[in-house]
């Protein structure tokens, strides 16, 4: 029979903290983009200044964790503490991309809009539904969950791809856009960042449920998986 | 002085986890009663040789019995019946032919409370030495030094052996009572909870010899204390209610052990 301990109320409070920074960080990031396609200085001004409280919260998961792990907690318990400070850490992350990004958009708010179709808004969702998605993992301890999100990271990087080769060209063709078209590849680049973060999120998760290190495996597909394992044992 | 070389297993069994070097302790289903009570229920396992052996587990999962039935120490207890069998280096120690006192001498043991005789520091280790015939006294005190030195107790006591035992402290008195096991050249030494009585600095002196005897010794410890277990044993058993439960390496049973009810203990959820 499982008995609720002392121990275990402080680790559902250091997932309570930790949800709550990651719904500050999920608000950067969207209200970032609202601020980048709504051409609002103050939003973005807002992100910016908002940045520090997710820096705090960094903080206060690392000063719980540490409270935690000096008790020597063992098994799935160490795993969600160390898992706990990767994701703080990532999501502190998160909160300095979508700083970046507000950056950019109170610049290019000040500036003539480019009228140039750019795949940002696509990419900003892409990025913004892999960081719910492996938030909920988190939430609802779902590994699968987490491996189906790891490969759509291809995808957000495609899509920076494509938006650099799109500001090339209009910086060739119209030097006067120079300057507007850097701050959006600052703002693309800052979306694929975002992406990888939600990646390394959502691979914490497969470890913290599995305890399997899917890390630097090809992103956790499972043919890349079959060949790494394949290697170890030739090794 | 005679010495006791047992043969070399190199078949691994199929109870023992991935890794173990050599099996040198075989148990094969083991069932072990007093009286009505079933303390142990067939249980079966292969223990490596000169590696650390953790047993955990709750209090009356059976934990103590299975080590004491590895030098027959429950022979001495009346109304106890076991089945099953118990190989050490390939020979069934339950069989007629064995002899208990010449198998003790190859699995020494040291108890959760430290218990030196009322002798001095020199004759609490040369004990064992002098039953088997050794009187030279430059022998003697030789094999003494040695094994003060290796239960790392030379230095604090070699200006003292001839005072009595009981001087010295809980932690000391720990390692004098190892000294006094590994003085006859056991193969394994079986551990019932040795620090469990110490402060933290006996503790971890006891824990840090340990781990270098095992380049000389085979060790099953018993511990309630699971970072011990995690900190010295390279294997773990976890046992509940006189079964075997879940029996892996060390790291894998206290980072993801693959039995709800091993999470569960090792957790602090068990109820």
């Amino acid at each position: 029979m499982a008995i609720q301990t002392h121990f275990d109320k402080e680790l559902s409070d250091l997932k309570e903290i930790l949800l709550t920074m990651a719904s500050h960080a999920e608000a950067a990031v969207k209200n970032a983009i609202e601020a980048l396609t709504n051409r609002d200085y103050d939003l973005a001004q807002r992100v910016r200044e908002d940045d520090t409280v997710i820096d705090k919260f960094e903080l206060e998961v690392d000063e719980m964790a540490i409270h935690l792990l000096a008790k020597a907690p063992l098994a799935s318990n160490l795993r969600l503490i160390m898992v706990a400070t990767k994701i703080s850490q990532n999501l502190e992350r998160v909160g300095d991309e979508a700083s970046k990004i507000s950056n950019r958009a109170r610049d290019l708010a000040q500036e003539a809009p480019l009228k140039l179709t750019l795949d940002i808004p696509r990419m900003s969702n892409l990025v913004l539904q892999m960081l719910k998605g492996a938030l909920d993992a988190f939430v609802n301890q779902d590994p699968t969950a987490a491996r189906a999100l790891i490969p759509r990271d291809k995808e957000v990087d495609a899509l920076n791809k494509q938006i650099y080769r799109d500001l090339s060209n209009q910086m060739m063709q119209d030097p006067e856009t120079i300057t507007r078209c850097l701050n959006l590849m600052i703002v693309a680049k800052s979306l694929e960042r975002i992406g990888d973060h939600a990646t390394n999120v959502a691979e914490e998760v497969v470890y913290l449920c599995e305890a399997q290190d899917i890390r630097h495996t090809g992103k956790g597909s499972s043919a890349a998986l079959q060949t790494e394992m394949e290697h170890k044992r030739a090794v | 002085m005679a010495e006791t070389t047992l043969p070399k297993i190199t078949v691994a069994l199929a109870t023992q986890p991935a890794g173990t070097p050599t099996s040198l302790i075989e148990v094969q289903d083991l069932s072990l009663s007093y009286g009505a009570a079933q303390a142990l229920k067939s249980i079966s396992l292969g223990i490596g040789e000169k590696v650390v052996t953790a047993f955990i587990g709750p209090s009356g999962c059976g934990k103590s019995t299975l080590l004491r039935c590895f030098n027959r120490m429950n022979d001495l207890i009346d109304n106890v019946r076991i089945q099953g069998s118990v190989k050490i280096a390939q020979q069934d120690i339950y069989s007629q032919e064995v002899d208990v006192i010449e198998l003790r001498k190859r699995v020494g043991m040291v108890f959760q409370k430290s218990n030196p005789f009322p002798k001095s520091i020199f004759e609490n280790v040369a004990y064992g030495l002098r039953l088997q015939g050794i009187t030279r006294n430059s022998q003697l005190a030789a094999a003494v030094e040695e094994s003060l030195r290796q239960a790392a107790l030379w230095e604090e006591v070699k200006d003292r052996l001839h005072t009595s035992g009981l001087g010295l402290s809980g932690g000391q008195q720990q390692r004098l009572c190892i000294a006094r096991a590994i003085a006859i050249k056991p193969e394994i030494i079986l551990m019932d909870e040795p620090a469990s009585a110490l402060d933290p600095i006996a503790t971890t002196r006891v824990e840090e010899l340990i781990l270098d005897l095992k380049k000389d010794y085979t060790i099953v410890i018993v511990t309630h204390n699971m970072q011990q277990a995690a900190r010295i044993s390279d294997f773990t058993a976890f046992f509940y209610l006189g079964e075997l439960v879940e029996y892996g390496t060390t790291s894998k049973i206290f980072t993801n052990p693959a039995k709800k009810q091993t999470e569960d203990y090792v957790t602090g959820r068990f109820g």
